[in-house]
C-alpha cells in the first residue's frame, strides 16, 4: 500500500517520479505502481512518447466492436473522474450512450489549476494512453465528434502523436484539437462547451447539463485526460486489475501534484495510501489538499489521514484534482491564502452578482488579515460571506464561488492563531515581531511565494477566448 | 406538486422586483441580488410566486417542478 | 382638409394620446433597463407601468385606426392599420403609422411569449423601439394638420425632446458600462487595489 518509489529526475518546472522497476513488460504489475507514467527512462524535455514504445508496452487499443460494451467494465472497475469532481465515469458514459442522434466527446486537458501539473505531464509522458482512452470512450458512447481541449503549448506534441496514430490506423474517430485560454474556469464543463462552440470560456447556466445538451445541442461527454488514461488501461486489463489498488469505494491509482519546500513533483499514488507517504509533512505547518478550491489541514493530523475522499471528507476536505501542498513553517499562511483568493477573485467570470461582488471583497478582507492590525469589521464580514447563510456559496452558475468560500473558510479555521497573531502586530513567519501597521512586511522569508500563481490577470474579453 | 423557485444567476442583474412582490420567500443580499427560500412554494403563495416570475425584467426567476 | 365628424375628432384625439403614451412607454423602458426608480413608487411599479401603458397604447391606437376607418369623409381601408401604404389617402404618412404599429405589435407579442424565445432575438426585436418611436412621430406630424402648429406642435416637440434626452442618456450609460470581462478587474481594483501579487488599476468606475 505505497506509492511509486521516489526517484526524481529534475526537469525545469515539473519533476516526475519514475519507477526503479525495470519494466517493459506489456502488462503492468498488479501490485505495483506506476500505471500511467512510463516505466522506463527519465523524460527528456520536449521529447514526446514514441508510439512504438507505447504499442510495445500496451498493444493497439482494444476496441469492443460497438457502443455500450465498455461501460459495464468501467462500472465494475468503479472508475471516478480524475478532474476534481470524482463523478462515477460509467454513469456519465451511460447517459450519453443512451441518447439518440449526434454525440460529442471531449478530452479535457485544460488543467487550469496553477498548482496542478499532472495533466500536462500525462500528456507529455503518456499521450497515447489518453488518446486510446478517448477513442475507446468515443466508441462506447457512439460519438461522432471528438475534441481534445488543451492549453496552448501542448498542441504541437499532441498533433505529432495524432499524426503517428493516424499513420498506424489506430484511431477510428478523428480528433480536433481545441485551444483553451489560460483561465481558471476554462476547464469547467459548461465553459469548455461554450468555448468549443465559439464563445468565451465562461460557464453557462445548468440545467440542462452538457451530457443532455452540450456542444451544438448534442449530448456531450467531457472527461479529464487522466480519467481517459485509466479507462484505456481498464479496457485492456479489466476491472479486477484496476481494483487491485485503492480502496473498495475508491479504487485505483491517481496522479497528484505535490508541493513541498524542496520540490514540486507529480506522483502516482494508490488511492487510500497514507497521506504521509505522498507528502512529507516534516517542517510543514499546514497541508493544502485539493488545490485552490480545496481545504487546509493542520500538519498535526496528516499522519492520521489517507488519500481518499471517504477519510478526507470527515475533515471537510476532498482529493479534488490531486494537488497537495505542504506549507513550510517559515511561510505566512495568511499571505499565501490572500494571494490565492485574490487570484480566484480575478478569475471570476463576472457573470453572477454574488461571485462578482463577494470574491473581490473576500480577497480584500484576507489581504487585510494578512497585514498587521485589521479592523474588527473584516472578520465579521468574512464570517457573514462564508457562513451558513450561504451568501456566496450556491448562488452562482458554477461552483467557483463555492470552492473559493471553502478555501477561505478553511484558511480562517486553520490559521486562526496566525490571524490573532497578526492582529497584535506579529507574524509567525519571521523571528522577531516588528509591529508595522497596514503594510505587510514579511521580509526575506516570503520574498518568493510558495503557492504558485500566474502573473497576469484577465482584463478583457480576448483573455477569455 | 409544489414548485420551487430558482434563479438563473447569469441573467439576474439584481433589479429586486421579485423581492418586492414576494418578501415572504425572497430577500435581497447586500449587493441587491435575490436570496431564495429553497423550500417548495406554499400553495397560499403560489399566485404571488407566479406574479414575481412574470414581473422579473430579465426573466431570470423561474418556477420549477420538483 | 379633413372632416368634422365625431369619428374624425376621436381619431385625432386618440392619436395624440397614443403619442404621449408611447413616449411614456419608451422612457419607462429605459428606466427598467437602467434599474431606475420613479420617486415614491416601488421597483415593480416601473416594470408594471411600462408593460401596462404599452398595452394601453395599443388599445388607443386600435381606436385611433378604427375611428379613422369609420369616418366616411375619406376612404381608408381597415387593413391600412397594419399593412403599410395600403391607403390611397395620405399613403406615405399613414404607411409610417402602420409600420410603427407593426413594430409595436412585434415587441408586445414577443414579450408575451418571451419565455419561449431566444434571449438575443427578444432583445433585438425590443430594440426596435428606438425605430418605432421616430416612425410614429413622423406619422403623427406628417398625417395631421393639427400637430403642425399651435399647442399640439409644442406638445409633439416636447415629446421628441424627452425621447432624445432619454435615448441620449441611455447611450451614454451604455458607453460607460464595463463589459463583463473588465468588471471583475474593476471591482478588484476598487476593493483590493494593493494586491499581494500583480496589480492593474482599472480606469473606469463600475456602473453597478
Amino acid at each position: 500500500m505505497t506509492m511509486a518509489p521516489v526517484n526524481e529526475t529534475v526537469n525545469e518546472t515539473v519533476n516526475e517520479t519514475v519507477s526503479e522497476a525495470t519494466g517493459g513488460a506489456v502488462r503492468p504489475s498488479a501490485s505495483g505502481l506506476p500505471r500511467l507514467l512510463p516505466l522506463l527512462l527519465p523524460l527528456v524535455p520536449g521529447v514526446p512518447e514514441d508510439l512504438r514504445v507505447h504499442l510495445a508496452r500496451y498493444g493497439r487499443p482494444p476496441y469492443q466492436g460497438g457502443p455500450g460494451h465498455l461501460i459495464q467494465a468501467v462500472e465494475q472497475a468503479g472508475l471516478t473522474g480524475r478532474g476534481g469532481a470524482a463523478f462515477p465515469v460509467h454513469r456519465k458514459l451511460a447517459i450519453v450512450a443512451r441518447a439518440r442522434g449526434r454525440k460529442v466527446i471531449v478530452a479535457n486537458g485544460a488543467e487550469s489549476e496553477p498548482a496542478s501539473h499532472k495533466d500536462a505531464l500525462l500528456l507529455r509522458a503518456a499521450p497515447n494512453l489518453v488518446l486510446d482512452g478517448l477513442q475507446l470512450a468515443a466508441e462506447a458512447i457512439g460519438a461522432s465528434e471528438a475534441y481534445l481541449y488543451l492549453h496552448p503549448g501542448a498542441s504541437q506534441e499532441i498533433l505529432r502523436a495524432l499524426n503517428q496514430r493516424a499513420a498506424a490506423g489506430l484511431d477510428w474517430l478523428g480528433v480536433t484539437i481545441a485551444e483553451a485560454p489560460p483561465r481558471f474556469l476554462a476547464g469547467q464543463e459548461s465553459a469548455l462547451v461554450n468555448r468549443l462552440g465559439g464563445g468565451p470560456a465562461v460557464p453557462t447556466f445548468v440545467p440542462p447539463r452538457v451530457t443532455e445538451r452540450g456542444l451544438g445541442g448534442a449530448p456531450t461527454l467531457v472527461q479529464n485526460v487522466e480519467t481517459l488514461a485509466h479507462l484505456a488501461l481498464i479496457a485492456r486489463y479489466g476491472p479486477r486489475w484496476f481494483r487491485a489498488l485503492g480502496t473498495a469505494r475508491e479504487p485505483g491509482s491517481m496522479l497528484a501534484t505535490v508541493h513541498t519546500k524542496d520540490s514540486s513533483q507529480v506522483v502516482e499514488a494508490e488511492i487510500g495510501a497514507p497521506l504521509r507517504t505522498v507528502v512529507n509533512p516534516e517542517g510543514a505547518q499546514a497541508i493544502l489538499v485539493g488545490g485552490y478550491h480545496g481545504t487546509w489541514l493542520p500538519a498535526g493530523i496528516v499522519n492520521t489521514l489517507t488519500l481518499d475522499n471517504q477519510t478526507l471528507s470527515r475533515h471537510g476536505a476532498a482529493v479534488g484534482a490531486g494537488v497537495i501542498a505542504a506549507l513550510p513553517a517559515d511561510r505566512c499562511g495568511l499571505a499565501e491564502a490572500a494571494r490565492v483568493v485574490r487570484y480566484l477573485a480575478a478569475e471570476s467570470a463576472g457573470q453572477c452578482g454574488p461571485c462578482l461582488n463577494g470574491l473581490p471583497r473576500m480577497a480584500a478582507a484576507l489581504a487585510e488579515l494578512a497585514g498587521y492590525g485589521h479592523r474588527r469589521q473584516v472578520r465579521s464580514d468574512l464570517e457573514r460571506w462564508t457562513g451558513p447563510q450561504n451568501l456566496v456559496t450556491g448562488r452562482g452558475a458554477c461552483n467557483h464561488p463555492d470552492g473559493t468560500v471553502r478555501f477561505v473558510r478553511s484558511t480562517l479555521t486553520v490559521f486562526a492563531p496566525e490571524i490573532a497573531l497578526h492582529a497584535r502586530g506579529h507574524c509567525s513567519a519571521i523571528n522577531h515581531g516588528a509591529i508595522n501597521h497596514g503594510a505587510i512586511n514579511h521580509g526575506a522569508a516570503n520574498r518568493r511565494a510558495f503557492l504558485p500563481l500566474p502573473d497576469s490577470m484577465p482584463l478583457s474579453e480576448e483573455d477569455w477566448i | 406538486m409544489a414548485d420551487t423557485m430558482r434563479v438563473n444567476p447569469i441573467n439576474c442583474t439584481g433589479h429586486g422586483v421579485c423581492a418586492e412582490l414576494l418578501p415572504e420567500l425572497i430577500a435581497l443580499d447586500e449587493w441587491g441580488y435575490p436570496i431564495l427560500d429553497p423550500r417548495p412554494v406554499p400553495p397560499s403563495l403560489d399566485l404571488e410566486a407566479r406574479r414575481a416570475v412574470a414581473a422579473c425584467p430579465t426573466l431570470a426567476l423561474k418556477l420549477t417542478r420538483q | 382638409m379633413g372632416g368634422t365628424t365625431a369619428f374624425w375628432y376621436a381619431s385625432r384625439a386618440t392619436g395624440v394620446v397614443a403619442l404621449l403614451l408611447l413616449t411614456a412607454v419608451l422612457v419607462l423602458g429605459i428606466l427598467v433597463n437602467r434599474q431606475g426608480r420613479l420617486p415614491g413608487l416601488p421597483r415593480f411599479a416601473v416594470t408594471s407601468l411600462h408593460r401596462n401603458i404599452s398595452l394601453l397604447a395599443v388599445a388607443f391606437i386600435a381606436v385611433h385606426v378604427l375611428t379613422a376607418v369609420l369616418d366616411t369623409y375619406v376612404s381608408i381601408p381597415l387593413v391600412s392599420g397594419v399593412i403599410p401604404f395600403a391607403s390611397s389617402y395620405e399613403r406615405i404618412w399613414l404607411g409610417l403609422g402602420a409600420i410603427s404599429f407593426d413594430l409595436m405589435l412585434a415587441m408586445i407579442i414577443t414579450s408575451l411569449v418571451r419565455g419561449h424565445l431566444n434571449r438575443i432575438l427578444w432583445r433585438a426585436i425590443h430594440l426596435l423601439a428606438y425605430l418605432c418611436w421616430p416612425v410614429a412621430f413622423a406619422h403623427s406630424i406628417g398625417s395631421s394638420r393639427d400637430l403642425q402648429h399651435g399647442w399640439l406642435l409644442d406638445l409633439a416637440i416636447a415629446c421628441a425632446l424627452v425621447v432624445v434626452a432619454a435615448a441620449g442618456w441611455r447611450l451614454a450609460s451604455a458607453a460607460r458600462q464595463l463589459p463583463r470581462a473588465a468588471r471583475v478587474a474593476a471591482i478588484l481594483a476598487q476593493h483590493a487595489p494593493h494586491g499581494l501579487h500583480g496589480s492593474r488599476q482599472a480606469h473606469e468606475r463600475i456602473s453597478r
